[in-house]
């Protein structure tokens, strides 16, 4: 697990780095190095399908936003209301880690979830569906309903982001 | 930052893309892309991938024509109102496979005979999803990046 936490590690300092550098392109590059971590990170946590979607959601995404928000002049807020937020954030962060104190004791070790229904799925899922991808006979037979429903945002995002950036019928 | 704005002469000359090396590259490597894109939708339940996936990789084929080639010969392959099509397509198709469940007993019954694990053509209706959903993931993406990048920036 050492690899993984080098990773962990890497990921945290891109996004450091994407939160306070100046220049809007190095921000951008480095949330796409925080997606590639992730994907790696999928990748040693055994997960070869998730790995795959993030990775290639990542290149669309670093894609649309170098495209869409690079040659745009963007304003930056430079306040100097430093001390204020520096103070807030120590706060809140000291109430996250006092609340997550007591969560994380309860959570369930890595490896040993608490739904067993996961363990039906792992030894029939071949026999009842005939996939031999467990993630696509869970997502697309035993849970189908969750796929219809992302299947359902996804359209509902599209129509908006059309209805929204259109040109025609728009009165400027 | 001055040169993007369309001032009097360049404001009729068509968006041509990048360079001949890019091109050239982009060329071999564009049709691989797709492929590789429509592998990974069509074995999406016998090895990693799926739907999500594999469309993904399909939209980013267009949109790697339209970075190199420019926004015209892109969208002489799949303009807005194509990629609106395929989507809802993808959406009705995705849909009445659920339908068809009906026929063998309750919503999503996966009502096609399973075959032999391992094959192509097994696991009933679980490709047929696959595809439904890829066409809906990659044309949907193709064009909320049309949307995000080329009609918008036509518009200023």
């Amino acid at each position: 697990m050492i690899e993984l936490n080098l990773i962990l590690i890497f990921m945290i300092l891109a996004a450091l780095v994407a939160v306070e550098i100046k220049d809007l392109l190095s921000s951008v590059v480095a949330v796409g190095a925080v997606g590639l971590g992730l994907s790696l990170a999928f990748l040693l946590l055994k997960a070869p399908d998730l790995a795959i979607t993030q990775l290639v959601v990542e290149i669309l995404c670093l894609i649309i936003l170098i495209r869409a928000t690079i040659k745009k002049d963007l304003p930056f807020s430079t306040s100097g209301r430093w001390l204020f937020n520096t103070i807030s954030t120590l706060i809140f962060m000291a109430i996250f880690l006092f609340f997550a104190y007591f969560a994380i004791k309860d959570l369930p070790k890595m490896g040993e979830p608490l739904i067993k229904v996961s363990k039906f799925y792992l030894e029939r899922g071949k026999d009842l569906t005939g996939a031999t991808n467990l993630v696509s006979s869970v997502i697309l037979d035993f849970r189908a309903y969750d796929t219809l429903g992302e299947a359902t945002v996804l359209f509902t995002a599209v129509i908006g982001v059309l209805a929204v950036l259109r040109k025609v019928g728009k009165i400027h | 930052m001055n040169s993007l704005k369309p001032k009097n002469l360049n404001t009729l000359k068509p968006d041509k893309g990048m360079t001949l090396i890019v091109k050239t590259i982009t060329r071999l490597t564009v049709g691989l892309i797709l492929l590789y894109g429509i592998y990974i939708v069509l074995h999406g339940h016998i090895s990693p991938g799926g739907g999500f996936a594999g469309g993904v990789i399909i939209a980013l084929s267009f949109v790697h024509l339209m970075l190199a080639f420019g926004k015209d010969f892109a969208l002489k392959k799949l303009n807005d109102v194509k990629a609106s099509f395929w989507e809802s397509l993808g959406a009705i198709m995705f849909l009445s496979i659920a339908l068809l469940g009906f026929l063998g007993g309750y919503f999503f019954f996966n009502f096609i005979i399973k075959g032999r694990p391992f094959n192509l053509f097994s696991a009933g209706i679980i490709p047929l999803c696959n595809i439904a959903i890829c066409l809906k993931v990659g044309a949907g993406l193709f064009a909320i990046f049309l949307a995000l990048v080329v009609l918008y920036k036509i518009e200023k």
